[in-house]
């Protein structure tokens, strides 16, 4: 699968409601970490990759070449990718695919939102995803189709809002122990199912906070990785899979698409028993259920069976098999493009043993990361190693 | 900018409560921390005391959609009061919303059918909030219905109305309640919502 990939370095901004700094600026914040974390100056790199999330959210036409300075892209080959929420993942693959194919030994990945310049409400940018004959006329409302692919869920396998609720109350909680974190929180159970209803069976506290952030990571070949680090995280697998955009058309309780784009990376990672191969999983998490789903999908247990994973503390921190345990987007925060990446960069901490209080009690060498996204239908998946 | 600039932190730590320093988490090979965790959130009372520069820009954006071959015929159909869907002989799947190709086999839809106007309510929801979180009192109550007379699990988005908000279920049977045909445009809302059966 062509030349060896390494994630050499890590850097992100802290992930805050409405962040004071300018995209650009955040931007730079996370990429300057991410070169200082690995000992590196800008000109040693080839490329950059810049994730974002759409035009809408900055009211900027072609964000991507307007964020591009802090971004570090000033004279250098660069190149924005968007696949809505699944972004973040997607610009790692994207990065891979550069040094991977020998054209760059070293690529700057970088993923950026803002999703507060919107006003009154990020979710007004997402509302042109629905079909603008046969849908928008309706007066849709983004919540809708979470809820409604909630509610399938839900009642596909018979679960309650307790048995869903667990992830949020686990993630919050993790994310207590993350520095960057915009929402950690002693949250209980409690706490979730009474908190206020917006489209049932979604609650307030079933959903991720609206932020704004940053975050980068640094790819380099082989040769160029053993210079920089003694602890190279590999990149071993990468997958990406489009389902259909007729959504109503779809089995909504199970990410069939994930599962492809799992797929595709496990082959490409030699991963041929994903249950006992994976050590650390990092899903995307925009919603609770999406945790149990993404898991479901991603090939970690069988379908409907997360939600007693969860039960189970198997998915905790110190748990068999530890899911989130950055805090995810439900406690970390979630700027769309950056909260894919920060994924990544969470297994990269972990992998090497660097994630402080939130290290995980067990040995990893293994772990996935999985964002998700547009109107439902985009997986894509990233497997990194030691 | 520079009254942003004096804006305390401690409201915005004071969200997060016992937040530790950001060194930790980014110790790198070489340990060259220059600016540590960067990033400041505003809270909502900073916005409102307008310490932060806000610009009202209405984008004056229209656009002249084509509906397309399908979909033209299906709204056309909607006026006549008819549900139509397509049919593609090799997945042998009836599809609706209708489109020309089947996306799985990458073919010419080979027929048209009409299909019943009911159905059952593949899933729904019952939703207090509009579309820039401003709560509502009565749930709108949106759904995928699977229509009668497509492949199972083929469904369109819609609304549910005449319903008691406590008797929804996944399951339920319902029936289109129609515009009168003068009030008809060849729209998705000549169908006003679905009712119960
Ligand atoms: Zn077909």
């Amino acid at each position: 699968m062509g030349n060896r990939v390494a994630i050499v370095g890590a850097g992100m901004t802290k992930f805050v409601r409405r962040a004071q700094e300018t995209g650009q600026e955040l931007a730079f914040y996370a990429t300057k970490m991410a070169l200082d974390s690995c000992g590196m100056k800008l000109d040693q790199i080839d490329g950059v990759v810049l994730g974002s999330a759409p035009d809408t959210f900055d009211g900027v036409h072609m964000k991507g070449e307007y964020l591009s300075p802090g971004a570090g892209a000033w004279g250098k080959p660069y190149m924005r990718c968007y696949v809505g929420g699944g972004t973040g993942v997607f610009a790692v693959a994207h990065g891979w695919y550069h040094v991977a194919s020998g054209v760059f030994d070293t690529c700057l990945v970088v993923c950026e939102e803002k999703m507060s310049s919107y006003q009154p409400h990020a979710q007004g940018a997402f509302l042109t995803i629905f079909d603008h004959t046969t849908e928008r006329p309706l007066k849709p409302n983004l919540l809708w189709i979470f809820a409604l692919e909630m509610n399938r869920y839900m009642t596909t396998y018979g679960l309650r809002k307790e048995d869903i609720a667990l992830v949020a109350v686990k993630n919050k909680n993790n994310a207590l122990d993350h520095p960057a974190a915009q929402l950690g929180g002693k949250v209980t159970l409690d706490d979730i199912l009474s908190s206020e209803v917006l489209a049932w069976p979604v609650q307030r506290l079933d959903v991720s906070p609206v932020s704004d952030g940053a975050v980068a990571v640094i790819l380099a070949n082989e040769t160029v990785a053993r210079r920089v680090t003694d602890k190279p995280v590999w990149i071993e697998g990468v997958g990406w899979s489009l389902d259909t955009a007729y959504w109503t058309n779809r089995d909504l309780c199970y990410p069939r698409y994930v599962e492809e784009a799992a797929r595709m990376a496990y082959k490409m990672a030699g991963v041929t028993d994903p249950r006992h191969q994976i050590h650390i999983a990092e899903p995307y998490d925009p919603f609770d259920y999406k945790e149990l789903h993404h898991m479901e999908g991603l090939l970690l247990c069988g379908r409907g069976e997360a939600p007693q994973l969860t039960v189970d503390g198997v998915t905790q921190r110190d748990g068999e098999l530890p899911v989130c345990p950055s805090g995810g987007l439900l406690g970390v925060g979630n700027p769309i493009a950056a909260a894919g990446l920060m994924k990544v960069a969470e297994l990269f901490w972990q992998l090497r043993g660097e994630a402080g209080k939130r290290q995980v009690a067990r040995k990893v060498k293994r772990g996935v990361a999985q964002a998700w996204g547009d109107l439902m239908q985009v997986g894509t998946v990233v497997v990194v190693g030691i | 900018m520079a009254q942003v600039k004096k804006l305390k932190r401690e409201k915005h730590q004071a969200v997060t409560p016992g937040r530790p320093g950001g060194q930790e988490i980014m110790k790198g090979d070489k340990q060259r921390l220059e600016c540590g965790l960067q990033g400041t959130g505003l809270s909502d009372e900073e916005l409102r005391q307008g310490t932060v520069l806000t610009t009202r820009w209405k984008a004056d954006a229209k656009y002249g959609w084509d509906a397309g071959v399908a979909i033209g015929r299906y709204l056309a159909g909607l006026k006549e009061g008819k549900i139509l869907g397509v049919r593609c002989y090799k997945c042998h799947r009836v599809m609706v919303p209708p489109r020309l190709f089947c996306e799985w086999c990458y073919r010419n839809i080979d027929e048209w059918v009409e299909l019943k106007d009911t159905g059952i309510v593949n899933t729904f929801s019952l939703c207090y909030v509009t579309w820039d979180v401003k709560r509502i009192k009565e749930p709108q109550i949106p759904a995928v219905i699977e229509l009668d007379g497509a492949t199972k699990g083929m469904g369109i988005m819609h609304l549910l109305g005449e319903v008691d908000p406590k008797k929804v279920h996944i399951g339920m049977k319902v029936k289109a309640v129609w515009k009168e045909p003068a009030q008809r445009e060849g729209a998705i809302t000549d169908i006003r919502y679905w009712k119960p059966v």
